[in-house]
């Protein structure tokens, strides 16, 4: 469990180069503002993340895992979706193992347009975090 | 032999201010300077600048740097120029780390600067923690298809298409609408030209279709694009024109045109004029071949009766390309005032910039609307742009000029009409101020509101007239009865965007379709291999339209004109030693990269390095974690969340 009263949680970000990453950036040439405890790795594909990754970063203290996946948009084949899928079902296993809430880990398909969307997504998971972990 | 420790330099860019209004980049710089493998950190102000590139050149050479970082706007910008500038320092160019402070911290929390310091502090150290793993690679290469799809056939797609043919490229120009030419095909007299609008478009559509390595598709829609820059797969509705252009009578095709029951509003005049179902081209749109619109067409039958030309056989065809980039021309739209804003739609003395145009281009003698002659004609200006209640806070720059052209056109060929402009801040700019001394010289009447002081059309039985408080005359109410009132409605972005929804497209603020960077990279797109050119990516003027069809068509030829792309070593890798050969990498693998081979009498997987486009997607398939894509290593991953944690 993090600290009582946080502000803000730490959120680790799974981008991909091609497709959610000019969203993410989009955001901030908008201006939309969203925690500054958010922070991005840059993948070439959302199917190419390892759970064991996943696992790592909240045996370091983030709070949330967000994969920012290519969805439907994957440069790399129609299979992206239901591959990424696969991985969070495998990583929500292993976080039942060790007794970490599984929705601390969301998914979701973001296009190289949905800044909005990307926002809203990371205030809403914001607010999960410290309803859940910090209240 | 003991490998010797990791030597890197890290540079932290000011961006103006764009980074440190809002970062303490000098304290990120002390935040990082203490790291093991960094030996020199600096903070600079314009890390992109010649000078800089030059000062992180001879840095990397007298100090015999390992490798670089540069912490400042998004990568999408500067990654290939800070790998070149690692390459003119003898460095391997995959040696260089970006780290984006600007997008991802600065601007992104602008409200909160504390909050954004320690971000960036954070992505820098993410930054060290890749540079440590970062390998010098070397690079694959792959064909890339030497041919261009323009999407637009107005006066941009066309000035690309013909500049791309210049070069050895093949050419495909797409156009939606059953003719060439966009919105310029509408305009008679244009500013800054003797020639007119149809002049123009006339004289390119006979260029282009001189050209043997163009092919024009009229009637045509891009409706699914697969595939990336350098190999793009394309299918392109196209819609038949219903007319045998091998059976092509004129004076039967008269007769159908003239039988045919159904009236619509003519886009082509504005909606001044009705057309039919059937119809020819007007003078200005080409190809110069009649048109069934199929949206309207009733299929009665009676053109049919009397033009043997016009068949219903035809079919929709499906059609297959591929190329290797797009450049995407997809125009504007003019805007459509709302019921009511400033009297249209409830006074027929209103009307809009493109139907004015319109009716002086038609008229001669004198000026005639409704049945009356027309003296006293009031502009007024910015609506549809800067507003302050609305969607479209921008200004469209060329309605000005156009207006201020349009009523000097209009008094030389009707010598007793009065122009009275109201307006809010003329914006004529560069040698278009001439244009506006002129207006003012021949006696035009300039009046001007502003946000809070906008002018008022009153509509009073037949009569018509517009006020404002002229800021000009210190706030005087000022009234004009109008016989005429233009509307000078701005450039809006098309309301179908459907082309640009499938290649996903960014946009911008106002909606238009919006470059990588506004300076530096103005006809890219965030998508790789589309470029952007013309009115699609926000209001210009035809000049400024060729101008960036001009720089897109020289973008998208610079990346194939090798005839061959190279391809990102970053691909997987596998550890043999790992691998117990289970093939659950192969299953995953939707290239075919994943080979079964034999080595030293063990069964392993092995990666085709020419095949793998490095997806990552055989990565976390594997048991014993024997694959790793290179570059992104579990090692390095790991080692990136410690930093960022």
């Amino acid at each position: 469990m993090g600290d009582i009263n946080k502000q803000t949680a730490k959120i680790l970000v799974f981008s991909t180069e091609k497709i959610s990453d000019p969203a993410i950036d989009m955001a901030g040439l908008l201006k939309l503002h969203y925690p500054p405890t958010v922070y991005t790795i840059s993948v070439p594909c959302s199917s190419g993340i390892k759970p064991s990754w996943i696992m790592h970063a909240y045996e370091k203290g983030f709070d949330g895992v967000f994969i920012a996946a290519d969805g439907s948009d994957c440069v790399y084949g129609e299979t992206c979706t239901e591959k990424t899928g696969k991985l969070v079902g495998k990583t929500h296993n292993l976080m039942k193992e060790k007794e970490i809430d599984p929705a601390r880990l969301r998914m979701a398909a973001m296009c190289s347009v949905c800044s909005e969307s990307f926002v809203k997504q990371m205030r809403s998971f914001n607010e999960y975090l410290l309803k859940t972990l910090h209240a | 032999m003991e490998k010797k420790p990791k030597k890197i330099g890290v540079y932290i860019c000011h961006c103006g201010g764009n980074i440190s209004d809002y970062v303490d980049v000098e304290k990120v710089r002390q935040s990082v300077e203490g790291e093991d493998i960094v030996f020199i950190a600096k903070t600079t102000m314009f890390a992109c600048s010649d000078a800089n590139q030059r000062d992180m050149v001879e840095d990397i050479k007298a100090n015999d740097l390992d490798g670089v970082i540069v912490a400042s706007c998004s990568p999408k910008l500067h990654l290939l120029t800070f790998r070149n500038v690692s390459v003119r320092a003898d460095l391997n160019k995959y040696t260089y780390v970006h780290a984006n402070i600007r997008e991802q911290a600065s601007w992104a929390h602008s409200d909160n600067k504390a909050g954004a310091t320690e971000k960036a502090i954070h992505l820098v150290k993410a930054a060290i923690a890749k540079s440590r793993y970062a390998e010098a690679l070397e690079t694959n290469k792959v064909k890339a298809i030497k041919a261009v799809a323009v999407v637009g056939a107005g006066v941009a797609g066309m000035k690309a298409a013909l500049s791309l043919s210049e070069k050895d490229c093949e050419v495909l120009l797409i156009e939606k609408e059953p003719f060439v030419g966009g919105r310029v095909a509408q305009w008679d007299a244009i500013a800054g030209t003797k020639e007119s609008g149809k002049e123009m478009v006339k004289r390119l559509y006979d260029e282009v279709i001189k050209r043997s390595n163009i092919t024009i598709m009229t009637n045509s829609e891009v409706i699914e694009n697969k595939g990336s820059v350098g190999n793009i797969a394309l299918k392109i509705r196209k819609i038949p024109r219903y007319i045998n252009t091998s059976d092509f009578k004129p004076e039967e095709l008269k007769k159908a045109v003239s039988v045919c029951p159904v009236e619509v509003s003519d886009e082509f005049s504005f909606g001044l004029t009705k057309r039919k179902a059937i119809y020819e081209s007007e003078p200005g749109e080409y190809p110069q071949i009649p048109v069934v619109d199929m949206k309207n067409c009733t299929r009665c039958g009676a053109c049919e009766k009397v033009c043997k030309a016009v068949d219903f056989s035809e079919k929709e065809e499906i059609v297959e390309f591929a190329v290797g980039s797009v450049l995407m021309a997809t125009g504007f739209d003019p805007y459509t005032p709302a019921q009511g804003e400033y009297g249209y739609g409830e006074s027929s003395k209103v009307v809009t910039l493109g139907q004015f145009k319109q009716m002086v281009a038609d008229q001669n003698g004198k000026l005639m609307h409704n049945g009356k002659q027309v003296k006293n004609i009031a502009y007024i200006y910015c609506v549809g742009s800067r507003q302050t209640e609305g969607e479209n806070t921008y200004c469209s720059r060329n309605c000005c000029t156009a207006t201020i052209f349009s009523a000097i056109t209009a008094k030389q060929k009707f010598t007793d009409i009065n122009n009275y402009h109201f307006n809010r801040g003329i914006r004529s700019y560069g040698k278009q101020e001439i244009m506006y001394a002129d207006s003012l010289r021949q006696g035009d009447i300039y009046l001007q509101g502003n946000d809070d002081n906008l002018p008022e059309v009153i509509v009073n039985g037949n009569k018509t007239s517009v006020k404002v408080n002229d800021i000009l005359t210190a706030g005087k109410e000022v009234e004009v009865d109008a016989d005429l009132v233009v509307l000078v409605t701005g450039m809006v972005p098309r309301a179908d965007h459907s082309v640009g929804t499938l290649f996903k497209l960014p946009k911008g603020r106002d909606k238009f379709y919006t470059e990588v960077h506004m300076k530096l990279r103005p006809v890219e797109t965030a998508i790789d291999g589309v470029t952007i050119a013309g009115t699609c990516q926000g209001p210009k003027n035809i000049a400024e339209s060729v101008n960036s069809a001009l720089a897109a068509s020289t973008k998208a030829y610079s990346i194939l004109s090798k005839g061959e792309l190279e391809t990102d070593p970053q691909i997987a890798r596998i550890d043999a030693e790992k691998c117990t050969w289970c093939g659950a990498c192969e299953e995953a693998c939707p290239f075919d990269a994943i080979l079964k081979v034999e080595k030293d009498g063990k069964t392993v997987a092995e990666i085709n390095n020419t095949v793998c486009k490095g997806c990552g997607m055989c990565a976390p398939v594997c048991e014993p974690d024997a694959v790793n894509l290179i570059a992104y290593s579990s090692e390095m991953i790991t080692s990136m969340i410690d930093a960022l944690a």
